[in-house]
């Protein structure tokens, strides 16, 4: 189907159904229990969940197939989103216009980025792409201002000309009159399900873009740029040009990185700076290496396990952390209190950089590695003499697992 | 005028002189080996002609046109392929992979766009990436991962990707190093056949006499970066100057 083989075809189905059924998914717990707060299931985390999976998605396409390590992409984030923002002020809220425009800017500006950073290979490649975002940086928060509006961020002003604007036109970001920030709520029982128009708007983009990546993954691109990774030298000597393959790996994941932008300014009609800060290129390098480089699946699942880390983990305060810890004696408390409120609300930081360190060492394959061995533990355990030999041990592993 | 000229040659690294005044002619549809002692610069020389190394001096020519200040890729696309010392193969991928390559390689350019097909779907490179495994004994470890495999197998399957090309210049720089006995007549009878059935030309660099004396037309003897002669196996093998220089040591 789609021009996939079977279990590729068999794999996007499941992709899908987990997309569209997150919001349920992720209610595990009913409202009145303690648990809920675990929940996460409202639109804006869910949300982020589908933007920053199409950030890693992307970045994988050049991280995880080349192997170059781009600290720079933000930028392109930050391009996404001022592209989205300009269209809202100059023509209306209908995001069909700032999107396309959101793709095809961050391309070009890849385009300018990726040839010039592509001169160099490994840490020069790095610090060159480092440097190209901390400066686009720099334009947007104070040189460009008239454009970025600076510190202050770019918004939408009554005063803006947004000349396709309708009397009747809804006065948040929409497509064609559904609104984004529209959910409809069920009850059922003691639990809530929130269906959001934003969520399901990104999750088809989300599943259109991993569609698109692992056919990229499948393709003799695909197969030239993990050659790249794997021995440049002898690429060269097989007649093949690695420099207009790593650009347009370098391209391509700039337009998902501009994409994830321009939605993030969908679902909330602004656009500042420091989305283009380098923390932010560091996070979406740390999502693609806790989930997995290289993988289909890796990039999503360290997106998802960050932002939800980032939300859960902020959220728990010093009163959380008595009602948890208030059956303790009271010195005993006093002391696990004080270790804890580290790890927790701004210092979610903290707990991030454990869990990545832990994978980092543990499991250099990224969770999806996790989820190999523990699948690989129960085959064992149930012994399977009738799998054909000639289809295990010592084989290429497989790119979509 | 043979299918390689080189005139003139010369390269120092610092103050060593590796390669100086090397003129070679490799006739169409020949093998010519080159042999020396460790040093003599016989990769280097190699090197040279691929646009690995620029040399300081002196022209290299392939079927009338100059190799210098082209790129890798170029020269390779222009049918000259090459088997280094040390096997360059990609070791994180499969060896059915590691023969897809070179097999896009050669039907569609240096680059090409091609990020919407499917690599199962080019049945034709497939069966002609399975041939040429064949050939070289080693369809069985198709599925392997590249790099698992011993030294003499990854020679043999970069051979193979370099054949797959069907290149009409194949430089082989030790190609049978560090294989067995039987790998490395196995190896001998497949260039053997590829020599009769293919237009191709060998330039081979051999310290196995073994080999050398099996397969090649024209012999150079390489010593301290110059020839020292050129002739046919049967001239070399009787050359006083040479068994002293180089064969006396590693022959018996
Ligand atoms: N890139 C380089 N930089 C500096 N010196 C080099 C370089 N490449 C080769 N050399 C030197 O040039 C000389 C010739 O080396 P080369 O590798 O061509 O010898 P060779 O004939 O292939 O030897 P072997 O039989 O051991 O492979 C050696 O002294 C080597 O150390
Ligand atoms: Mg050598």
């Amino acid at each position: 189907m789609l021009g996939l083989d079977k279990r590729d075809t068999k794999f996007l189905l499941i992709v899908i159904f987990l997309t569209l059924a997150t919001p349920i998914l992720l209610q595990p717990f009913p409202e009145s229990s303690t648990l809920a707060q675990f929940n996460a299931g409202y639109p804006d985390l869910m949300q982020r969940f589908a933007i920053f999976g199409i950030f890693a998605i992307g970045f994988n396409i050049l991280f995880g197939l080349t192997g170059y390590l781009s600290f720079g992409h933000a930028a392109f984030l930050g391009i996404g989103s001022y592209s989205v923002v300009w269209m809202y002020k100059l023509l209306d809220y209908n995001v069909i216009w700032g999107l396309p425009l959101a793709v095809i800017l961050s391309g070009l500006f890849a385009l300018v980025i990726g040839y010039v950073s592509l001169r160099r290979s490994g840490i020069y490649f790095s610090i060159l792409t480092l440097a190209f975002a901390q400066m686009s940086f720099n334009l947007a928060y104070s040189v460009l201002t008239p454009i970025t509006n600076g510190e202050t961020g770019l918004q939408v002003y009554t005063d803006d000309p947004q000349i396709l604007m309708g009397a009747t036109e809804p006065t948040s970001p929409h497509l064609f009159g559904i609104v984004m920030n529209q959910s409809a709520k069920i009850n059922l029982g003691d639990w809530v399900f929130t269906f959001n128009n934003g969520y399901y708007f990104c999750a088809i983009i989300a599943i259109i873009a991993f569609y698109i990546s692992l056919r990229i993954f499948r393709s003799p691109f695909g197969l030239m740029l993990r050659a790249i990774k794997s021995n440049q030298q002898r690429l060269n000597y097989t007649g093949l040009n690695a420099r207009p393959y790593t650009l347009a790996a370098f391209v391509i994941s700039g337009m998902y990185a501009g994409l994830a932008g321009g939605l993030m300014a969908s679902m909330d009609p602004l656009a500042g700076a420091e989305r283009m800060q380098w923390t932010a290129s560091g996070e979406v390098v740390l999502m693609t290496i806790l989930g997995g480089v290289g993988t289909m699946m890796g990039p999503v699942l360290g997106a998802g396990v960050i932002k939800y880390m980032e939300n859960i983990f902020s959220k728990i305060n010093e009163q959380v952390l008595h009602s948890w810890f208030g059956w303790l004696p009271d010195s005993l408390e006093g002391f696990v209190i004080f270790i804890a409120e580290h790890f927790v609300g701004s210092g979610w930081h903290m707990t991030s950089g454990v869990l990545f360190m832990l994978v980092v060492i543990f499991l250099p394959g990224g969770l999806v590695e996790g989820g190999q061995r523990i699948k690989a533990m129960f085959n064992n355990r149930g012994g399977d003499d009738a799998d054909d030999p000639e289809h295990h041990p010592k084989h290429a592993p497989h790119v979509a697992e | 005028m043979g299918i390689l000229e080189v005139k003139g040659v010369g390269k120092r690294f610092g103050g060593l002189q590796a390669l100086g005044d090397v003129n070679l002619s490799v006739q169409e549809q020949t093998v010519h080996a080159i042999i020396g002692p460790n040093g003599a610069g016989k990769s280097t020389l190699l090197n040279c002609f691929v646009g690995k190394l620029i040399p300081d001096e002196g022209s290299v020519l392939f079927n009338g046109q100059s190799l210098l200040g082209r790129t890798p890729h170029e020269i390779t696309q222009m049918g000259v392929s090459r088997v280094f010392q040390t096997p360059e193969i990609f070791g994180d991928l499969s060896v059915m992979e590691n023969m897809m390559i070179p097999c896009f390689a050669k039907r569609d350019g240096a680059f090409r766009m091609h990020a919407f097909e499917s690599v199962d779907n080019e049945s034709e490179l497939i069966e002609k990436a399975e041939q040429m495994l064949i050939d070289v004994n080693m369809v069985d470890k198709r599925n392997m991962n590249a790099a698992s495999m011993s030294r003499g197998d990854k020679r043999r399957l970069e051979m193979a990707m370099c054949l797959v090309q069907d290149p009409k210049l194949l430089l082989l720089d030790e190609p049978t190093a560090g294989m067995a006995r039987a790998d490395t007549n196995n190896t001998i009878d497949l260039l053997k056949e590829i020599k009769e059935k293919r237009d191709i030309t060998m330039a081979i660099i051999e310290h196995d006499m073994h080999v050398v004396f099996s397969l090649a037309d024209r012999i150079t003897v390489l010593a301290q970066g110059t020839p020292l002669v050129e002739d046919t196996p049967q001239n070399i093998k009787d050359n006083p100057k040479v068994r002293e220089a180089y064969l006396g040591e590693t022959q018996q």
